[in-house]
């Protein structure tokens, strides 16, 4: 298997070296400037300006610059921010935790919810308990998630006044109230983020369990006289997982992305955010580099569902 | 009252033979404000009084957190880079200049020991020189005393073009020498009457020269406290993470007496700013909230009940139309909107009066702007003094179509104006930003009524006010007939901002759109009155000159003023900030307490 890895991670870094060009390409032909505030300074010579742009090099042909950040990159060094001057990779690493955390606890929240309800509607399809939760379901991944989080805020901080709607990357607390402080300000985006991507996964999960949930092997099973539970954990969901892998895990980096509406709403410090102030400001290393990281993320996660075949079902076997 | 009359008391004042107080009262009785009064003195030489503190506080600390949300975070703490205010707002916290400015556009001590005057010896008459004197004492917040050295050092640092600072267009000019340990001596190329630029205010905040020292020049970005800032200011540092967070906490040995009040300091980025509003002013989660431009509607429902309330601070911000005074539609040698060129429409002048007839300010005020908005008919609004009472507008849709009909432009049967087979059909383009296209809105459905097509096109702010060459959609080129935004006038002198349109900075292909006039629009009465306002130490004369100048501006419809902006703040009911229309919201930070009691 590790052979299989192996051989997985180098076909990857061609696909990666095309991504990375293609993003390069993309974000230098785009309009506007990292200094572009500049401009409008009355303060500032715009030959301040021009400088800035020869110091950090964004005169040259594409394929220089191209190269050059290749090359950085091959060596470990991800660039510097034009707008903070600061190494990109200390940008992202203080970024991350508040995304993994946010957006690990979301899908977690959303596997919790979706796994058991998918699979206790599909036992039972047609019953009122599978007509509500569709009802639900559908409702909740046509809500986007930017309507529900305001939603929430009006409800939960505005008028209840229950939690606070700004994140706080850093909360002055400690012990057991810098753990309550931590879930409270996290349980309304993880909410928004989990109740819809949950919704969603439910409708997937149900369809899934329906397919196996009808073939020979799950009627012989419970032929032989096996217990229902034993019947559907055991025997049906194994297989159904199979296609619920899949999606989770290819959507996992669009997860990433789709956090970037709800960190703006809460103010969340993670890298969806960064991404955010990083484009609008036009500071190319930190997209560059934000961006792949999520093309990291899809080739890892690809990977992942891979491997997670095999355990499930070993006919799909290694090769 | 004459002008002679004013410079008899003003010289009283300078005598001593009349006190400040009696003075401004006379002013008063006969209509000035109090602030305006002062001015004058100002400018009449009379040194700089500083104004009373609202500080009330009696020691040091006690004030708890402050938090302040900023909905675009600082992005770096090193005043020299600051590309935008949020930055110069986040290196202001722990760095200080010498003077600030207050919100009357006075002056106040923050480094510096005394206000630079002609009676002690600070200003020369020649206009030549300014000489700074430190106060003594203060300390750097790792303990190194701060001297006369570190003022010389930013200089140098700043000046420096491999640095690529920012502030490099303040520093180039001038000379700064250290004249002993606590003074410092700065030398103008030319008479400057506006001497208070380098050091004053957020962007003249100092950093600390044994630093800084390795770091000048090219290997300016390696400088590990550009990201940790040691500096003299009321907070000490204590965290940084870029466009999300800065925390920093009392500094116990700060050099002004019983200040600051609060405990620690926390500036949070991010998010936008209604939501910002709503947790400043709804649910008091921040006490305060920087930049608020919401709607007037909105910030009203929010206000009641609410733990909060707006503030608002009078700059010289204005919002105005601007009217292409080249042919953005033809191109020649390569270049539309050329020098070569005329405007096909604008080139007769009751065009551009009527046009300005066509701008319903009181509607926009009523209907977008509300209390962050004041009607205005000139283009240089503030400080006081600078304003001229001689321009009036109004709003009048037959007017203007009289005015369009005896010029010979008459209605076709398309309802669109038109003469010698050119039709009265304009371009009108600004940044996105939902009062301006609400603006937009407004003028092009006064211009249709009056015959005049209006067609408009809204660019996104980052690429509108880019200076990216390959761009069309630039403000600086100004492809289009009319274009509307705001230049913040960052500083409480008039000089920076008028400069901009004299002739010689008009934006050009040749200089790569650098140039700041991009009207293209060339009057050489309105070049002389700059010119000479520029040289003119004599202060009355100077205002004179400036009011001279933007009353040029209207008469010839350059610039079509639109709002008087004010700067729109929230702020919890507990909060007394200090916040100055002509400084960034930080600058006078060390005046900002809390009242025990709402």
């Amino acid at each position: 298997m590790s052979q299989y890895v192996l051989r997985r991670l180098l076909i990857a870094v061609p696909s990666l070296l095309g991504i990375s060009l293609v993003l390069f390409i993309v974000l230098a032909l785009a309009p506007g400037d990292p200094f572009s505030e500049l401009a409008t300074n009355p303060n500032v010579p715009p030959e301040v300006a021009a400088a800035l742009r020869a110091k950090f090099g964004l005169d040259d042909p594409i394929y220089i610059r191209y190269l050059r950040w290749l090359a950085a990159m091959a060596q470990g060094d991800w660039g510097f921010s034009f707008v903070s001057r600061m190494n990109v990779d200390t940008l992202i690493l203080q970024r991350l935790p508040a995304t993994l955390y946010v957006i690990g606890s979301s899908q977690i929240l959303a596997l919790l919810i979706a796994i058991p309800v998918g699979v206790y509607a599909a036992t039972r399809p047609y019953s009122v308990f599978d007509q509500i939760a569709n009802t639900f379901a559908f409702i909740g991944f046509s809500l986007p998630t930017f309507f529900t989080g305001l939603l929430f805020i009006l409800v939960f901080s505005v008028t209840l006044d229950w939690l606070p709607f700004v994140y706080s990357g850093d909360i002055k607390a400690t012990g057991f109230r810098w753990f309550v402080e931590q879930i409270r300000q996290a349980i309304m985006p993880v909410m928004v983020l989990g109740l819809f991507q949950a919704a969603s996964m439910t409708r997937f999960v149900r369809s899934a369990m329906l397919d196996v949930i009808r073939l020979d092997y799950v009627t012989t099973a419970r032929a032989k006289g096996l217990g229902q539970a034993k019947v559907i954990v055991k025997h049906a969901m194994r297989n159904a997982m199979i296609p619920v892998v899949t999606l989770i895990a290819l959507q996992m980096p669009a997860v990433f992305g789709g956090a970037i509406v709800t960190e703006q709403i809460f103010r969340i410090p993670g890298i969806g955010s960064l991404l955010i102030s990083s484009i609008l400001s036009n500071d190319t290393p930190v997209v560059m580099a934000v961006a792949f990281v999520f093309a990291c993320l899809v080739v890892l996660f690809n990977l992942i569902a891979d491997i997670l075949y095999g355990w499930l079902d070993p006919r799909i076997s290694f090769r | 009252m004459l002008d002679h009359e004013l410079r008899t008391m003003i010289d009283e004042v300078k005598d001593g033979r009349m006190d400040r107080r009696r003075f401004v009262q006379r002013m008063l009785a006969v209509g000035l404000t109090a602030p305006m009064a002062t001015q004058l003195l100002a400018i009449g030489g009379v040194a700089m009084a500083e104004s009373p503190s609202p500080y009330k506080p009696t020691k040091r600390g006690g004030g708890g957190a402050l938090k302040l949300l900023w909905w675009q975070g600082p992005t770096l703490l090193n005043p020299h880079f600051a590309t935008g205010t949020k930055d110069q707002d986040g290196s202001r916290l722990f760095y200080e200049p010498l003077a600030c400015w207050d919100p009357d556009g006075n002056m106040k001590l923050v480094l510096a020991a005394e206000i630079p005057s002609l009676q002690n010896g600070g200003l020369t008459a020649d206009g030549m020189s300014v000489t700074w004197k430190l106060k003594p004492g203060v300390k750097w917040h790792d303990g190194k005393p701060f001297t006369a050295d570190d003022v010389v050092f930013n200089w140098e640092y700043a000046r420096d073009p491999a640095t690529a600072t920012v502030t490099i267009g303040v520093h180039r000019d001038i000379t700064v020498e250290k004249v002993d340990d606590l003074t410092v001596r700065i030398t103008f190329k030319k008479p400057t009457p506006f001497w208070a630029d380098a050091f004053v205010g957020a962007p003249g905040a100092i950093i600390p020269k044994h630093l800084f020292a390795d770091y000048k020049g090219a290997k300016s970005r390696e400088a590990p406290n550009n990201l940790s800032p040691i500096g003299t200011g009321p907070y000490k540092f204590v965290e940084f993470k870029p466009g999300d967070l800065i925390r920093g906490e009392i500094n116990p040995d700060y050099h002004m007496p019983n200040r600051p009040h609060f405990d620690t300091i926390e500036m949070k980025g991010g998010g936008d700013a209604v939501s910002a509003a709503r947790a400043v002013i709804q649910t008091g989660e921040y006490d305060f909230g920087w930049n608020i431009q919401v709607e007037d509607d909105v910030l009203l429902r929010l206000e009641k009940g609410g733990k909060g309330k707006t503030v608002y601070a009078v700059g010289g911000d204005t919002e105005f139309l601007a009217l292409n005074f080249t042919d953005p539609n033809t191109e020649v040698d390569g270049e539309r909107s050329s020098m070569k060129t005329k405007h096909p429409l604008f080139s007769d002048p009751a065009v551009r009066k009527a046009l300005s007839m066509l701008v319903d300010r009181e509607a926009v005020k009523k209907v977008i702007y509300g209390r962050a908005g004041r009607v205005t008919s000139n283009f240089l609004n503030g400080p006081e003094k600078f304003v001229s009472k001689n321009t009036t507008w109004e709003f009048s849709i037959e007017k203007a179509a009289k005015l369009l009909d005896d010029a010979g432009w008459k209605v076709g049967a398309d309802g669109i104006r038109e003469k010698d087979g050119k039709k009265l059909k304009l371009l009108y383009q600004t940044a996105i930003n939902g009062p301006r296209q609400k603006t937009q809105a407004i003028v092009k459905q006064a211009c249709q009524k009056a015959g005049i097509d209006v067609e408009l096109k809204s660019v996104v702010a980052s690429v509108f006010f880019s200076s990216d060459v390959a761009n069309p959609d630039t403000y600086a080129k100004f492809y289009a007939d009319i274009e509307m935004f705001q230049i913040p006038m960052s500083q409480p002198d008039p000089a920076q901002h008028m400069r901009r349109y004299h002739s010689r900075n008009v934006a050009t292909k040749e200089n790569k759109w650098q140039g700041v006039n991009f009207p293209r629009w060339v009057n050489k009465e309105y070049d002389a009155a700059i010119d000479a306002a520029e040289a003119e130490t004599d202060l009355v004369k100077r205002a004179a000159l400036y009011i001279k100048a933007n009353d040029i501006m209207i008469s010839d419809v350059a610039f079509i003023p639109v709002m008087h902006r004010l700067k729109v703040e929230a702020a919890s009911n507990t909060l007394r900030p200090v916040v100055s229309g002509w400084a960034n919201e930080t600058d006078n930070l060390f005046d900002w307490y809390r009242e025990a009691t709402g």
